[in-house]
This record gives C-alpha cells, sequence and structure tokens, in this order.
C-alpha cells in the first residue's frame, strides 16, 4: 500500500529542507534564544538577590536607627534626671543659704536691738537721774527757800538714816 | 485533490454559519456520474500526495496550482515540467500519470519495450514536498524573527510579550521541560535538533489542520516525513552512544547463559534500537493521518446525505459541521501532543544513550 512505502522523492526533499532548516536553526535560531532565556533567568536571579541583599541591608539600618533612638531617648533621660538632681540641688542650696543668712541676720538685728535697747536703758537712766536731779534740783529750790524748810528737811533726812 | 473542494466547502459553511455567504458549488472528482460520493476515494486522495495542489472546483473548472515535475529516465534522461501538462491523462514526453496499478497516481513512462515503469529518479516538487518547503520557510522566518528580536535586547531589557513571547513559551516549555530532565548532561548540544524537530512537527501539524493553501498537506501523515524525522533521531541517539550504552545492548546485565553462546540478550537489544525510531516513525504518521482521514469523513457526510435528500442532507450537515468543530478542535490538540511526544521520545533516548558506568 503507497500510504506505507516511503517515496524516494520526498524523503530527498525531507532531508533536503529539514537539513538546512535544522543547520539555520541551530546556528542563528535557537542557541541565541535559549541563551538569551538562560540570560535573562541568571539577570533575574542575581535582581532577585540583589533585592533581598539590599532588604536585609535595609533591615539592619532600620535595627541600627532604633537602636541609635533607643541610646538618644535614654541619654534625654538621663541628662533630665541630672538636670532635676542640680536643680533641686541648687534650690535646697539656696534655701539653705538664705536661712543660715537671713539667721544671722537676725541675730545681728537682735544684737543690734539688745545694743540699742541698753543704750536707750542707759539714756533714759541718765536722763531720769538728770530729770531727778533737775526736780530735786526744783523742788529744792523752791522748798528749801525758806529757813524752816530747810530744817524741816535735814531733820526728816536725819530720821530716816536714824531709822536705818 | 478533491478534498479540498470539499474543504472549502466546509469553510463556505462556516462562512454561512457567521453571516457570510460565498455562493460555491462544490463539486468532486470522487462523484460518480450517479451521483454517489466515493468516500475512500476522496480521503486516500486527501492524505496520499500528488503531483498538483488543488484548490477548489468551481463548476466544473479545477483550481489548482501547478507543481514541477521533476523525473530522470533512463531511456529519455533528464526532464523538468510543469504539472498541469499531465491534466487528463494526456502524457508529456512519454510521461503521463498512470490511472491504476500499483503506480496508480504517480508518473509512469512507457519503455520502448512496451513496458510501464516509474523513471528511475523521481525528485518531483509534489504537494506533500512544497508544503515541506513552505513550512521550512515559515519555520525558519519564525524562529530567525524571534532569534532577530533578542539580538537587538540584552537580559536586563523587558521581557518579550506578544507573538514572540508565545515563541518563547513553547521554546522554554520544550528546553526545561522536555529536553533538560530528559536528556540530561549535555543537553545544549542536542537541544537545537530537538527544538527544530518539535517546531517542525508542531508547525506541519498545524499547517495540515488549515483547510485551504498553503496548508491542508498532510505532511507529517506521511511515511517519508516521519521517517526521516525518527532517523534522525536514531543517529542522534546511536552516533553519540557512550561506552555504557553500547556495553548495556552488546553484554547486558543478564545471567550469562542469555548472552552466551546464543546472544540472545544482544539480539533483541539491537532488535530494539530499529523497534524505537519504528514506533516514533509509524506514531506520528498514524495518529495525524487518522485526524486528517476522521475529519474528512465527517466532511463527507453533508455529501452523502445530500444524494439523499435535502432535509436530510440539510441536518446532516448541521451535524456533520459541530462533529468537525469538535474534531478540529481536538486535532489542534492533538497537533501538539504529537510533536510533543515525539520530542519527549527522542529526548529520552537521547538520554538513554548518555548513561555513564554506574557501581552497584
Amino acid at each position: 500500500m503507497s500510504l506505507f512505502t516511503p517515496d524516494v522523492g520526498l524523503i530527498f526533499w525531507m532531508l533536503l529542507s529539514f537539513g538546512i532548516v535544522f543547520f539555520v536553526l541551530a546556528k542563528w535560531g535557537f542557541p541565541v534564544i535559549t541563551r538569551m532565556v538562560d540570560d535573562r533567568k541568571r539577570f533575574i536571579d542575581q535582581s532577585l538577590e540583589a533585592a533581598r541583599e539590599a532588604n536585609a541591608k535595609l533591615e539592619g539600618i532600620k535595627a541600627e536607627g532604633e537602636a541609635l533612638l533607643a541610646q538618644a531617648r535614654e541619654e534625654q533621660r538621663l541628662i533630665l534626671k541630672d538636670a532635676a538632681n542640680t536643680r533641686d540641688r541648687i534650690i535646697e542650696e539656696a534655701r539653705e543659704k538664705a536661712r543660715t543668712e537671713g539667721a544671722l541676720m537676725l541675730e545681728e538685728a537682735r544684737q543690734q536691738i539688745q545694743h540699742e535697747k541698753e543704750v536707750a536703758i542707759r539714756d533714759i537712766r541718765r536722763q531720769t537721774a538728770e530729770l531727778a536731779i533737775e526736780v530735786a534740783e526744783k523742788i529744792m529750790r523752791t522748798n528749801l527757800t525758806t529757813e524752816r524748810q530747810q530744817m524741816n528737811l535735814v531733820d526728816r533726812l536725819l530720821d530716816e538714816v536714824e531709822k536705818n | 485533490m478533491n478534498s479540498h473542494t470539499i474543504r472549502t466547502y466546509l469553510l463556505t459553511m462556516l462562512f454561512c454559519l457567521t453571516g457570510v455567504c460565498l455562493p460555491l458549488q462544490a463539486s468532486s472528482n470522487a462523484v460518480s456520474e450517479d451521483g454517489d460520493v466515493d468516500i475512500k476515494e476522496v480521503i486516500l486522495d486527501h492524505i496520499g500526495d500528488a503531483y498538483e495542489w488543488h484548490i477548489m472546483t468551481w463548476g466544473d473548472h479545477h483550481i489548482s496550482i501547478p507543481l514541477p515535475v521533476i523525473v530522470f529516465s533512463q531511456e529519455k534522461g533528464f526532464h523538468t515540467f510543469l504539472s498541469h501538462k499531465l491534466h487528463h491523462g494526456e502524457s508529456y514526453n512519454g510521461f503521463y500519470l498512470a490511472t491504476e496499478g500499483d503506480h496508480k497516481g504517480k508518473v509512469v513512462e512507457t519503455l520502448s519495450t512496451g513496458e510501464t515503469v516509474r523513471p528511475v529518479i523521481d525528485l518531483s516538487l509534489t504537494k506533500i514536498a512544497a508544503s515541506i518547503l513552505i513550512n521550512s520557510l515559515l519555520l525558519v522566518s519564525i524562529i530567525l524573527f524571534v532569534s532577530r528580536w533578542y539580538s537587538r535586547r540584552s537580559a536586563s531589557d523587558d521581557a518579550p510579550r506578544g507573538f514572540v513571547g508565545m515563541i518563547e513559551m513553547l521554546i522554554v516549555m520544550v528546553y526545561d521541560g522536555i529536553i533538560k530532565p530528559s536528556v540530561g548532561k549535555d543537553y545544549e548540544r542536542y537541544a537545537p535538533y530537538l527544538l527544530t524537530a518539535f517546531f517542525f512537527i508542531f508547525l506541519s501539524n498545524l499547517m495540515g489542520l488549515i483547510p485551504i493553501f498553503p496548508g491542508g498537506a498532510n505532511v507529517t501523515g506521511n511515511i517519508a516525513i516521519t521517517l526521516v524525522l525518527a532517523i534522525c533521531t536514531f543517529l542522534a541517539v546511536n552516533l553519540f552512544g557512550t561506552r555504557e550504552y553500547w556495553r548495556e545492548i552488546l553484554w547486558p546485565d543478564v545471567p550469562i547463559w542469555m548472552k552466551c553462546p546464543i546472544p540472545l540478550m544482544p539480539v533483541i537489544e539491537i532488535f530494539g534500537l530499529f523497534t524505537k525510531p519504528f514506533a516514533l516513525t509509524v506514531r506520528l504518521l498514524a495518529n495525524i493521518m487518522a485526524g486528517h482521514s476522521v475529519i474528512l469523513a465527517l466532511v463527507c457526510i453533508i455529501f452523502v446525505t445530500h444524494s439523499m435528500g435535502a432535509l436530510l442532507g440539510g441536518s446532516m450537515t448541521v451535524v456533520s459541521l459541530l462533529f468537525c468543530t469538535f474534531m478540529n478542535v481536538l486535532e489542534l490538540l492533538v497537533a501538539f501532543i504529537q510533536a510533543y511526544v515525539f520530542t519527549m521520545l527522542s529526548a529520552v533516548f537521547i538520554g538513554m544513550s548518555r548513561v555513564e558506568h554506574h557501581e552497584k
């Protein structure tokens, strides 16, 4: 049956054209394409790898930043705490100083008052004595004008002395 | 030849269904005087070869492309002429188409002894040969177009879209899906052949499904074509077979009495060398031929039933069209699967011939 007997002419044409097709495509066709596809695959792999690395690096940077931030926050806290302490100390010192100074001034004032008081008392005493003498003088000037009066006084004084 | 008329008619019917009406009168050589359709004749006519490329028949007028007939006769020497000189049983320089006998449909000559013989060499560019050339040209231009697209770009550019992307998808599918896992080591060396075989078979299968010129020829359903392809695979397998491969054939690991004194296993193995390409030949041939035959038979239903009456013919036309559409879709699948299977088996055979010695 002719369907199953290969025709020599057809075999010739088939060998010729398939051979040429194979030669052309094996030289300029498929290797170009498969090489390119492989290259692209490699490129994509590399890109993925690079992206992964970049991501990891980014993660590191982020963590680093966070650490820095935390550190800064800690420092800020410490500084604030320090400042508060210093403030408290200064206030306390000022208060203490004020207190001692106040006390000193009070003491001084008191001493001055005491002194003034003493001076005043002395003054008063002196004035009182002067006044008394004056009064006594005046009294004496008035009362001892007469002889009798002088004698009375001398008597009284003598009495007093005797009584004592 | 006639089958093309019928296929054209089918196409017309499809156009009619979509609203485009072409008044085409189909008639066929295979329709005998009383209007019967010789289905066997139609089908055999189509799946065989021809010296001219029949396009269609319009009324009584045959439209066909004449193809060159190239023959070398012992008596008359070398002759080249166009096939339309052999129309209707005419003879040209003593060459004519045999109408019956072993060489039916082939160019024969009558020798001076009165004997009717085939010319010594018949390298006529027949319908299938012309189809091979067209398919080859198409394949080469497609792949070179794609490879040109690639050579103008670098790996960091965008991946191709559209047509180039589709071809790349097919190439990558064959390359990564068949060649790499099946061939194993040195797969780059075999990739061009396997890819060429895949695309040649796939394209020829698809072109065979197009009912009109430049498609429609039963290329991969012809034994000469599948035989050449299988021989190529046979050479690729056996020319580069490793030592271990030949040792497994000639001195396999079987009990000694099976290979000596009567070399039972080696004979079987050597026989196996030839059954593999034979299976490749027949598998592709039979699948494609069967597909073409079934579609043709389904189309013939229209013509057979039309001779039985308008109502039956009309209703069967619809049924036939539905079946034909289904078969064409199925054949698309087969076109791909057969190309895939041929390539995969070739790759597996090549992979088997690349075995290295491994310790047990």
